[in-house]
C-alpha cells in the first residue's frame, strides 16, 4: 500500500558526512515510531547498517535503532520524512539505486505489515 | 407509495438512511497533499453527501494533541458546508511498545482518548475494530454515556453478522443492553463477485490466465476458499496464482436478509466499494441487494461511501477518487429513491 511512493524522486543529494533522500511510510495512517520495526535501506545494492540511518521528522531526527523509545513521535500519513544515511564520502555524480523496505507493528495485524520501493535517483548538486 | 425525499428515504418502514462519505476515500490525494482536509469535505458537500466520517489518524496531523484552535476551524468547516459529523474510526494500538501487549486500563484509557475526540468533533458513532476485545468495550460503556458517542464494532469480512468472534459481541450486547453499544456494518460482507480491480492486479503481475478464470468462476459459484486454494495448487499455480487464491479467505457473500434480526443496533455502515463502472454500478459488491433490506429493516443512519480501489490500482493507474466517489454516491442516491439524485 503506498509503496510506489516510499523513496521520494529528486530528493537525493549529499550532505556533510552522508547522503540524504526523502521518503514516506507506506500505511494508511500515521504511526508512532515506536511501532516501526525496522526502516532498511540500501544503496546501488549495498545493505546499509540501521545505526547508520537516521530520519527527520518535522525537526525532529531519530537513529532507526531508537525509535522504538519514541511511542509518542509519529511519522504522519503522507509526510516526507528526511533519511540520512551516514557515509562520510557521499555518493559521486550520477544515478543511484536507492530502496526502502519498512516493517510496521499494526496492532490489528497478526503479520508485520511490509512494504518497500526502489527506485533510481540522480544525485542532486 | 412511501413518500421520497432529497436526501433519505421511506417514511412507511421508518428507514431514514442519509447519505455520507468517509474521508478515508481520498487518501490517495491526501497522502500525496492534492487536496486538504477542507478540501475533501468540500468535495463531499459537492455532491450532497453531508455526513462526514473521518479517520484523525490519518488526516489530523497531531492527534491525539489536537487543539482548541484544530476544533474550532472544523466546526467552522462543517458550518460553512453545510456538514455534520458523522463518525470517528478509532484504532487501538495495543502493540505500541515492543515486546508487549497495552495493558487492560491503557486500553480503556486509549479508547476514552478516542470517545472525547469523537465528541469534540460532533460524531455520534465512533468505529472500533473488531479486534478490541468485549470486556474492554464493556469497561468503556459509561465513558461512550458520558461523551454521548455510540461504539459501533466494525463488522468486516471476512467475518460476516453470525461468525463465532461476532457471536461473542452479540452475546455480551444482548446482556448489557446498552444503546452505546452496537455494530458498524462493512459493505464487504456483501462481495457479490471477486472484485475485477483485485484480479487485474493478479493479471498485470503475471497470473496465469487460466487460473484467473478458476478462481473467477468458483467464487461465484460461493466454491470454499480452501477448496479453491487446492484446486489451483492441482492446477500447477505459482505462488502469485495461490495468493490471488487466497483472497478469497478475505472476502465474502453473506445473506442480507441477516441484517433484518440486527437493525437495531446497526449504528453506521460503511460504504465500502472498490470501483464504479462509468454506469454508476459497483463492480463486485451486493448493494442492488442489501439497500432494499436496509429499507425493509428501517434503518436509521448513515451510508459512508468509503472508496477502497486505491490500493488496487496505484501500482499502474492514476487515480481520481473524486470521481469514484461521485459515482458511488450517484449510484446511492439511485438505490435510496432519491428525486434529484442528477444533481449528484
Amino acid at each position: 500500500m503506498f509503496d510506489r511512493y516510499i523513496v521520494v524522486e529528486d530528493t537525493l543529494k549529499n550532505v556533510p558526512d552522508g547522503v540524504q533522500f526523502g521518503a514516506r511510510l507506506p500505511y494508511y495512517r500515521g504511526l508512532g515510531l515506536s511501532m516501526i520495526e525496522a526502516v532498511d535501506v540500501t544503496l546501488d545494492g549495498q545493505s546499509v547498517p540501521p545505526e547508520d540511518v537516521s530520519v527527520t521528522l518535522s525537526g525532529q531526527t531519530y537513529r532507526v535503532p531508537d525509535m522504538e523509545h519514541e511511542p509518542d513521535a509519529v511519522w504522519n500519513f503522507g509526510e516526507v520524512g528526511t533519511v540520512t544515511v551516514r557515509r562520510p564520502a557521499g555518493l559521486p555524480p550520477g544515478e543511484h539505486e536507492v530502496s526502502v523496505r519498512f516493517r510496521l507493528r499494526v496492532s490489528y495485524l497478526p503479520m508485520l505489515l511490509t512494504g518497500q520501493d526502489r527506485k533510481v535517483l540522480r544525485v542532486g548538486t | 407509495m412511501t413518500q421520497m425525499t432529497t436526501q433519505g428515504t421511506t417514511a412507511a418502514a421508518g428507514a431514514q438512511i442519509r447519505r455520507g462519505v468517509s474521508l478515508y476515500s481520498f487518501q490517495e490525494e491526501f497522502f500525496l497533499r492534492k487536496m486538504t482536509l477542507e478540501d475533501c469535505v468540500a468535495a463531499c458537500a459537492s455532491m450532497g453527501a453531508l455526513g462526514i466520517e473521518t479517520l484523525a489518524e490519518q488526516m489530523m496531523p497531531g492527534f491525539p494533541n489536537l487543539s482548541d484552535r484544530f476544533y474550532d476551524d472544523w466546526h467552522r468547516m462543517m458550518a460553512q458546508y453545510g456538514t455534520t459529523p458523522v463518525c470517528h474510526d478509532m484504532f487501538l494500538d495495543t502493540k505500541r511498545f515492543r515486546g508487549r501487549v497495552l495493558s487492560d486500563d491503557e486500553q480503556v484509557a486509549s479508547i476514552e482518548r478516542d470517545l472525547r475526540h469523537a465528541h469534540r468533533l460532533g460524531c455520534t458513532v465512533m468505529r472500533v475494530l473488531m479486534f478490541v476485545r468485549p470486556e474492554i468495550l464493556v469497561r468503556c460503556i459509561p465513558l461512550a454515556e458520558r461523551y454521548g458517542v455510540r461504539m459501533g464494532v466494525e463488522i468486516h469480512a471476512p467475518l460476516h453478522l453470525s461468525h463465532p468472534w461476532i457471536l461473542r459481541y452479540s452475546e455480551v450486547m444482548e446482556r448489557e443492553n446498552s444503546p452505546f453499544l452496537g455494530y458498524v456494518l462493512d459493505m464487504g460482507i456483501f462481495t457479490d463477485h471477486f472484485p475485477p480491480v483485485m484480479m487485474e492486479r493478479f493479471r498485470r503481475q503475471g497470473a496465469t490466465p487460466e487460473i484467473i478464470e478458476h478462481v473467477r468462476a468458483a467464487y461465484d459459484a460461493r466454491t470454499l476458499p480452501e477448496y479453491v486454494i487446492n484446486d489451483v495448487r492441482e492446477m500447477g499455480g505459482t505462488p502469485l496464482d495461490i495468493g490471488m487464491a487466497e483472497v478469497l479467505r478475505h472476502n465474502l457473500w453473506s445473506n442480507p436478509k441477516h441484517l433484518l434480526e440486527h437493525m437495531p443496533r446497526i449504528f453506521h455502515v460503511h460504504g465500502k466499494f472498490y470501483e464504479m463502472d462509468d454506469q454508476d454500478r459497483e463492480t463486485s459488491l451486493g448493494y442492488e441487494q442489501v439497500i432494499p433490506v436496509l429499507v425493509q429493516g428501517g434503518y436509521q443512519g448513515y451510508i459512508c461511501s468509503e472508496y477502497e480501489g486505491n490500493r488496487h490500482i496505484q501500482d499502474a493507474f492514476e487515480i481520481d477518487s473524486v470521481e469514484q466517489v461521485r459515482r458511488h454516491q450517484r449510484m446511492l442516491a439511485r438505490l435510496l429513491g432519491e428525486r434529484e439524485a442528477a444533481h449528484v
